[in-house]
């Protein structure tokens, strides 16, 4: 048996907390409790929540942005505490990060070739040349044109910069990638599109997808698995198919039927 | 595969070239005049060794005070004999040298105190900022007083003192900037893509602070110079026979009343050194900072300007409709001209009755609902042409006074975001009884009296209570209520209302799309309902209308349009919004979809 | 509120705690023997040892502060040896000519320039706006001790309407009138840049808030312009414009040396201009710390007012 992709056991995430100058505690605030997940390889595990749930926090926990307050986590069979051990760069190989705002995630100040060449050069540590050849292919996978390459992230639209987004996550060449809220920031057509770009692109390369969102409709047209947050904690985990048509817990069933739908039975 | 390349189809074509930030600052008359006077003294002080000039510090006592314009001494003498016009470009020389000196040691300094506190936040961050406040917790000047004190007088220890009093001010900036950077997703992408913390500052985040380093910069170093040329005129800086601006002016002090010109001449010298440096770090800051490229900074006026071609007449079967707008079309000023955002619209909504206004970003849906009391900001906005009629009056013409009226009376909003659309300094209960007061004559505590009613009407718990809360002690939810009720305040007949769950989480939205429904019935409200979300359409609206570029593609009944879509672009749009049930069968449908047209404006 | 201003005055301590290491350390960078520094030309061997002790110099620099730190508490700041005299007399004495000036020039500035800030953000481009923005930029262009003369040599020599230095007649003065009279020179040149940069961000603030949300909410719910302006939009930007009305009083008091010269002010700014001629260290200590700690004073006001303005400060 393979080791699953991702798992967490017990993985809670407190912030706030510490002594202040004075004594006192400051306001502590549970953001991730106790909770524990495995995503399968080669499979999209989606994470539901409403504001405040902790499915960002979680995310970031995973791919080691932030530092879990206890429990334990482990990427592709090796532990994370060793791999945050060995700094950014044992993470990064591993595992990669689409942001949800796309316009916030490129640095207005760099063409997006040399957003791309970093993780070549610092994470894959290829030569110009084969930087090069590789940042040509991976515009090509996300369906860029390729001069692109030269330009900076203002001159791109929403959509754009969340297909070069993904290209950088790509570039690391991850067997994971976390997605967080990839396309509430986009407009339907535009977020339809880059939906079935991220499917075809996990088929292509075999990924395995982290997919955090509170949409509903979208989480259950790319996703294998849902768990469902509820102020930190996971309430429900089950399949997609099972999990949208007989809800388990109370909450799920409200978000559910919270959902505004076009009943127009199409399809 | 080919088929999906529709949102990048062509990378964003660049609108016309946008100016650079030297052709902003030459574009300004007052920074470019700046600019050639500061840079003409520049180079006369450069060039004074060769300047046939006589010996600054020559005394000749037989010469001593000549006045202005002498023979052989076109600004005249002290009263040492001493040339003024070489002693002037002498000293502005030195002080030139010192100011500029000292704000590049400050801005040295100052930057990289900033970039590793703003960086580290934190504890770190704490404790070096407070050291920095202790700094700045004394009065600006009596700390280079008091470090001048300690090191003794003296031009150089003058500009140390100078630069480290204006340390604080770069640390605190760049600082302010390096901490909101540090939290932007950019910073942890970088991380994720391998690159050290030392990189990170130096790479990511040193590009992104450095105008405004060079903001700080050009605002301060015409500071510097004035205070250095103070503790000059003190006689703390510069010492005989060095001499610089300040103790120039210092020395001719004694001189006032008899030979005024001694230190006229080198005051006026500070003087335009400084106003020319200001002029141009004013341009400066104006042509690196974005906010004010866009011309952000201009006042918007109390209703949006009209300039229209036309007042059209409703359509025949409008005219008993409660709103009926007819050829709206909003522009917005630009450099090339204005660009219409709204072109040309024309729709109704009837007593009780629900239109919903669906676009994508930039469809031009919300600049119609602004438009319709003057709303859209102006400048850049401008009603070009169309008319819009309330109740069988035309509103767009209304002078400021009577359109007033209108707005919160008959025909009401609510806003998208209720947290920035609520005022955050004042209650929530006294916001909603501004809303009662400004359209009926009630007094101050009837009016407040009168809120709670309506925070109640809107299922805020706890009225009475909660009246007396400002906007960020509330949710989200309840922040929305609050505007409702707000717009409830004088019995409308219309609401508009933009986007007004687009902020909220689902399970929020759905109690107030619910409580909008029901307000809608009891009180036979016309509502205007602009939203992106198809779902929400299905679920609220009588009618929708579909707006794309401006324009509105489709128009009819809910269920027609939405189950019968007749214009590609509807039909596309729909395809394009997951249904629950579908699963993973949506995908393919969108990969079917047709490409869509070429040339189509970016997203 | 009673709570948030107890809470201020806390935070208070460790500031002026801060601010007399800061004045001790620069005190202990002076070169050679501090004792023979301080006393200069009335270093006789006896005063010289007195000092030590005093100073408590032959201790580590940690226990030299808690011995000055202990006298400072207790009200003695040391002797001016030139002056000869206890230095928080001198410093007492001269420091209520200098709040006269300072506050003056304080509430001038702070009216001066709101009023010129908000008219000329109203009227935007206007003609009103042009000749704020030009003697605006005057004003803080302007060195103030080249303005002070300027304004003796053209007032005061030239038109002889106001007098051109002191703080009294020297013969039959000493009332009010007197003082004011002599007052309206020092305290507008003061006053002049201050006004200029309240004015400035007070245009700007009024500007950036007028572009706000809930400025086009205020506009939906049918108030008058009026209203949205002087109400809605005011309140706001006070918030920012408040604690840069406690940074000008920063300005004024260190711009008080300048004026003071100028003017021949009888304050604490001269007082320290001639203590640092003569070395008088031991008074430039005092009057430093006596400034700086009433210019916190003066902050600490600024933020409960900004705290009253804006709820969100408070928690």
């Amino acid at each position: 048996m393979t080791a699953d992709a991702i798992s967490v056991t017990n993985l809670t995430k407190t912030f706030g907390g510490q002594r202040s100058l004075f004594g006192g505690r400051s306001h502590e605030v549970k953001a991730v409790k106790d909770v524990t997940l495995a995503l399968k390889q080669g499979e999209t595990l989606a994470i539901v929540g409403e504001s405040g749930s902790g499915k960002s926090t979680l995310a970031r926990m995973v791919v080691g942005l932030e530092t879990p307050t206890s429990g334990e986590m482990q990427i592709a069979g090796k532990d994370a505490a060793v791999l945050n051990a060995e700094g950014p760069r044992a993470f990064g190989q591993m595992i990669q990060y689409v942001f949800q705002d796309p316009v916030s995630s490129l640095n207005p100040r760099k063409t997006i070739g040399s957003i791309l060449e970093t993780p070549l050069r610092l994470l894959k540590g290829y030569d110009r040349a084969k930087r090069k050849a590789r940042m040509k292919e991976l515009m090509d996978a996300v369906h860029m044109p390729a001069d692109s390459l030269e330009r900076y992230p203002h001159e791109f639209s929403g959509g754009q910069s969340q297909r070069i987004a993904i290209a950088r996550a790509l570039a690391a060449e991850p067997q994971i990638m976390v997605l967080d809220e990839p396309v509430s920031a986009l407009d339907v057509s535009v977020q339809a599109q880059v939906l079935l770009l991220l499917e075809d692109l996990r088929k292509e390369f075999d990924l395995s997808y982290l997919f955090i969102s509170h949409d509903l409709a979208v989480v259950e047209s790319i996703s294998d698995r849902v768990a469902v947050m509820f102020f930190g904690e996971v309430v429900e985990v089950g399949s997609s198919e099972q999990l949208f048509r007989s809800p388990q817990h109370e909450y799920t069933e409200r978000l559910i039927s919270s959902a505004p739908r076009l009943e127009t039975g199409a399809n | 595969m080919t088929a999906q390349t529709v949102d990048t189809a062509v990378p964003a074509k660049e609108k016309a070239r946008r100016p650079t930030a030297w052709q902003l600052l030459m574009n300004n008359k007052l920074a470019a005049a700046g600019f050639y006077v500061i840079s003409a003294i520049v180079l006369i002080a450069l060039l004074s060794p060769i300047l046939p000039l006589p010996d600054p510090n020559a005394t000749a006592p037989a010469d001593r005070l000549k006045p202005i314009f002498s023979e052989g001494h076109l600004l005249g003498t002290d009263q040492l004999g001493r040339d003024l016009l070489a002693r002037l470009i002498w000293g502005t020389r030195v002080s030139l040298l010192v100011g500029v000196s000292a704000s590049l040691i400050a801005a040295f300094f100052g930057s990289l105190i900033g970039l590793v506190a703003g960086y580290a936040g934190g504890r770190s961050d704490n404790l070096i900022m407070r050291g920095i406040d202790m700094l700045m917790a004394f009065p600006y000047i009596l700390l280079a007083l008091a470090i001048v004190a300690a090191l003794g007088p003296g031009l150089l220890n003058a500009l140390y003192a100078i630069a480290i009093v204006n340390i604080p001010f770069f640390a605190r900036n760049v600082r302010g900037i390096t901490l909101g950077l540090s939290r932007r997703e950019f910073v942890d992408a970088a991380r994720l893509s391998g690159k050290s913390h030392v990189a990170i500052v130096l790479t990511e985040i040193l590009p992104n602070v450095l105008p405004i380093i060079v903001i700080t910069m050009s605002t301060t170093v015409g500071w510097m110079i004035l205070e250095t040329a103070g503790l000059s005129f003190l006689g703390l800086g510069a010492q005989p026979p060095q001499a610089d601006l300040g103790s120039m002016l210092g020395q001719g002090r004694s001189l006032l009343f008899t030979n005024p010109m001694v230190s006229i001449i080198p005051g006026i010298m500070v003087f335009l050194i400084v106003m020319s440096i200001n002029l141009l770090g004013d341009g400066v800051r104006d042509a690196l900072d974005p906010r004010l490229r866009a011309g952000a900074l201009s006042r918007p006026m109390a209703v949006t300007r009209i300039d229209r071609r036309s007042v059209p007449e409703p359509a025949k079967g409008d005219d008993d409709a409660a709103l009926v707008v007819a050829e709206l079309e909003t522009s917005f000023e630009t450099t090339r001209g204005p660009e219409p955002a709204v072109k040309g619209i024309s729709f109704h909504v009837r007593k009780g009755e629900c239109l919903g206004l669906i676009g994508e970003s930039g469809s031009g849906k919300s600049v119609t609902a602004l438009s319709l009391l003057g709303l859209v900001a102006s400048p850049p906005g401008v009603i070009t042409n169309g008319s819009a009629r309330i109740e069988g009056r035309g509103v767009l013409g209304l002078s400021e006074s009577e359109i007033s009226s209108f707005r919160g009376g008959k025909v009401s909003y609510v806003f998208q975001d209720p947290l920035t659309t609520l005022h955050p300094l004042f209650t929530i209960g006294d916001q909603v009884a501004e809303a009662v007061r400004a359209h009926q004559p009630a007094s101050r505590s009837d009016a407040y009296a009168k809120a709670v009613e309506l925070l109640k009407t809107v299922r805020i718990p706890d009225p009475e209570a909660r009246a007396s809360a400002y906007p960020h002690e509330l949710s989200g939810g309840q922040r929305q209520r609050v505007g409702i009720a707000m717009a409830l305040a004088n019995d409308p007949d219309i609401i508009i209302a933009d986007e007004p769950t687009t902020a909220l989480d689902v399970t929020v939205q759905a109690e107030i799309l619910r409580l909008l429904q029901v307000l809608r019935e009891e009180r036979g409200l016309a509502l205007l309902f602009i939203t992106h979300d198809f779902g929400v359409v299905a679920e609220i609206c009588d009618r929708v209308a579909v707006m794309r570029f401006g324009e509105i593609v489709e128009a009819g009944d809910t269920a027609t349009v939405l189950g019968n879509p007749q214009h590609d672009y509807t039909k596309r749009l729909i395809a394009c919004v997951p249904k629950p049930g579908q699963g993973r069968a949506f995908l393919d449908a969108v990969r079917k979809l047709p490409a869509r047209d070429k040339g189509a404006r970016r997203t | 509120m009673a709570a948030y201003i107890a809470k201020r005055l806390l935070a208070a301590i460790p500031v002026l705690l801060g601010l007399s290491v800061i004045v001790f350390l620069i005190m202990a960078m002076i070169p050679g023997d501090p004792a023979t520094a301080i006393l200069g030309s009335y270093a006789t061997p006896e005063n010289v040892e007195k000092l030590n002790r005093d100073l408590g110099l032959d201790k580590s620099l940690p226990q030299q502060y808690l011995i000055w730190l202990g006298n400072i508490v207790q009200g003695d700041f040391g002797r001016s040896y030139a002056l000869n005299r206890p230095v928080l007399d001198e410093v007492l004495e001269r420091f209520s000519a200098t709040l006269i000036l300072a506050g003056t020039a304080l509430i001038l500035c702070t009216v001066f320039g709101l009023l010129a800030g908000i008219v000329s953000a109203v009227r935007q481009f206007g003609w009103t706006d042009r000749i704020v923005t030009f003697f605006v930029l005057i004003g803080i262009s302007i060195p103030s001790f080249f303005l002070g003369l300027l304004l003796i040599l053209f007032f005061a020599v030239q038109l002889r309407w106001f007098p051109a230095s002191g703080m009294f007649a020297i013969y039959g003065g000493g009332d009010l009138p007197d003082l004011l009279y002599h007052l309206v020179l020092p305290a507008t040149t003061l006053a002049a840049v201050a006004t200029g940069v309240v004015a400035r961000l007070t245009r700007t603030s009024m500007l950036e808030v007028l572009r706000q949300d809930y400025i086009r909410t205020a506009r939906a719910k049918g108030l008058s312009e009026r209203k949205v302006i002087y109400v809605h939009a005011l309140k706001a930007a006070m918030v920012s414009v408040v604690p840069v009305i406690g940074l000008q009083a920063g300005f004024v008091l260190g711009g008080a040396v300048y004026i003071e010269t100028v003017f021949q002010w009888p304050g604490i700014g001269a007082m320290l201009v001639k203590a640092i001629s003569t070395r008088d260290l031991l008074l430039v200590q005092g009057g430093v710390l006596f400034v700086a700690a009433a210019y916190v004073f003066v902050n600490l006001v600024a933020d409960v007012i900004q705290s009253m303005l804006d709820p969100r400060l408070k928690t």
